[in-house]
């Protein structure tokens, strides 16, 4: 499979969106590719034909009336939040 | 009076409604324990001595009125996976800051509703991705257990297992009767067996995940640790149930498994898998394998060697699928509506910024590897196969429920280990579950019952694999294990 370089590890942190410095990136590359190496023996098993797994018992998923059950809980939603005014987050400004 | 704190939760449970003692000096002696042990155990997170003597004085007032309900008064552990109503609520990680939800786990919900006392908050490892209890923000927790070394008491700090390591410490350290606890890949049984105690996780969609901060959603499933098969029995029954809020939760009854586990096992089939028998397993887990099949025959079970061919493939297919799952669900942390945030030149910098101090170095090595398997052109190559070969393993066990009830395995390939022995190396702390996963992966109920110690005098587990949504049989079988191995109490207080 893929060859795991430095390169690699810093775009899959920027998709992750975890800084990382370039140290550990390096670190990061022995680490990944060890795993992923690991992983790889997987390519022996004979998938062909197999459907992937979605569910553990055979069951229908649940369905329910779409409707609104709650709501109105302003406050409950944002009391984490680490910056808010008036029940709206604040971010830092993405629009220029 | 005999110290309260070494009862059964069962016994405890008899005591109250004997009027022998009452839930406050039951709670009491569990939280001067707790004030005693933590230091040294670090078990709590957060111990919660008002919440405690609040429910357990509720509780004294049913018993003494007569309206007492099933776990009236029992004073429990609580996983600090669980949400718990504006109760501080981290997964052990510094993102989740001083989060409180405004909502209670469906599974705390329940246990709170049959009467049972909330002592505190476990550690565990960090959103519950470690099998030492070492990835924690708020440090390692120490095994009560300590080994045995040229006949003396060896000072060495071994670890309780993990994720649910806080768990494991407070059952086999008396810091509760029992505790919640939650399992992906081993999380619930491997602590249960490092300490001496049983632990069962149960079939997927049996207990609600609703309010559980989600590590793998397809895998995650939550259970209890007690010291006894009975206790896990009791306790399981007030985990379960279906819940609407979980479109995964199953709406099928419970059954009254304390009722189950006096029924043995005469004409059991019990199925030994040769596929278990792995390069680096201890001696002694295979002794204790032997065992624990001589014993289930002595009590009427009959033994078949059965083989599950794709066992070794479930770990590495773990390793993908939860990782994925992880990184998808850990995406939400974004320093934006709970938790940390650490300010950066615009938005993007902020989420980067956040999520680097917020997440330890376990988790960020999980959602790295969980996002780049699900990176553009290579979902097929791993995600895809991975839960192809899922229903492949889920497929080894379909046909051999044709053949047996029930699988005996070890549930780790050695006893507990010392803390840094393997945080250097993910992959062979990877291996700690390499009995437990693959239960996961099929969705079925997996117990853990101490089968006896180690050479070091450290305890060791016997893991009982079932059929889907057959809990009960594994407590039957179970309760013969126990009844036949004994009970491991920790013998030496050594933190008190």
């Amino acid at each position: 499979m893929a060859v795991i370089d430095e390169a690699t590890v810093k775009r899959v942190a920027r998709l992750a969106r975890i800084k990382i410095t370039p140290e550990e990136a390096k670190g990061l590359v022995g680490e990944l590719s060890g795993i992923l190496a690991w992983v790889a023996q997987l390519d022996e098993v004979n998938t062909e034909g197999v459907e992937p797994m979605t569910r553990v018992a055979a069951m229908a998923l649940k369905k329910r009336q779409d409707v609104v059950t709650d709501g109105e809980m302003a406050e409950a939603v944002t009391m984490n939040a680490p910056e808010k005014t008036d029940h709206f987050f604040v971010v830092p400004k993405v629009v220029e | 009076m005999s110290d309260l704190t070494k009862l059964t939760l069962a016994d405890a449970r008899d005591g109250l409604r004997a009027k022998q003692f009452s839930a406050t000096e039951l709670t009491q002696a569990f939280l001067d324990a707790i004030a005693k042990a933590n230091p040294a155990l670090n078990a709590y997170v957060l111990p919660t001595p008002e919440h405690a003597l609040a429910q357990a004085k509720a509780s004294d007032a049913r018993l003494a009125k007569g309206t007492a309900r099933p776990l009236e008064g029992l004073p429990l552990g609580n996983k600090d996976l669980f949400c718990t109503n504006g109760i501080r609520t981290t997964a052990c990680s510094k993102i989740l800051d001083d989060f409180k939800p405004p909502y209670e786990s469906t599974v705390g919900q329940n246990l709170w509703d049959a009467g049972a006392v909330m002592l505190g908050k476990l550690n565990c490892d960090e959103f519950a991705m470690g099998s030492s209890n070492e990835t924690s923000c708020f440090g390692p927790v120490v095994n009560p257990w300590r080994r045995t070394r040229a006949g003396r008491l060896d000072n060495a700090k071994l670890v309780p297992g993990g994720s649910s390591g806080g768990s494991s410490a407070a059952v086999a350290a008396n810091l509760c009767l029992g505790a919640t606890a939650t399992d992906t890949g081993g999380s619930i049984r491997q602590p249960a067996a490092v300490t001496g105690t049983v632990g069962i996780k149960p079939t997927y969609g049996r207990c609600s995940r609703w309010g559980v901060v989600a590590f793998a959603s397809s895998l995650d499933q939550a259970g209890p640790i007690a010291k006894t098969v009975r206790d896990a029995a009791i306790m399981l029954r007030h985990m379960a149930s279906h819940d609407s809020k979980d479109s995964t939760s199953v709406d099928m009854p419970v059954p009254d498994y304390e009722a189950e586990i006096k029924k043995g096992v005469k004409a059991l089939r019990v199925g030994i898998p040769k596929e278990y028998r792995v390069d680096g397993m201890s001696k002694e887990a295979d002794e204790y394998w032997q065992k624990g099949i001589a014993w289930l025959k002595a009590s009427g079970a009959t033994i078949h060697d059965i083989s599950l061919p794709h066992t070794k493939y479930a770990l590495p297919a773990y390793y993908i699928v939860a990782p994925a799952e992880c990184s998808s669900n850990l995406a939400r942390y974004d320093g934006v509506r709970y938790g940390l945030r650490v300010p950066g030149r615009d938005l993007i910098d902020t989420y980067e910024n956040t999520r680097a101090a917020g997440f330890g170095r376990e988790v960020r090595r999980r959602v790295m590897i969980g996002t780049y398997v699900l990176s553009a052109g290579y979902y097929d190559a791993y995600y895809l196969k991975a839960q192809k070969v899922r229903t492949l393993i889920k497929r080894d066990f379909d046909l051999a429920w044709d053949k047996v009830d029930v699988v005996l395995t070890p549930t780790t390939p050695s006893p507990a280990f010392a803390q840094g022995e393997k945080s250097g190396d993910p992959l062979a702390m990877y291996l700690e579950d390499i009995f437990t996963v693959t239960v996961n992966m099929a969705g079925l109920p997996g117990i853990s019952v101490p089968a006896g110690l180690s050479s070091e005098g450290t305890p060791m587990g016997l893991q009982l694999i079932g059929k889907p949504f057959d809990e009960a049989t594994l407590f039957r079988a179970g309760q013969v294990i126990e009844d036949a191995a004994g009970r491991f109490p920790v013998p030496q207080m050594w933190w008190a």
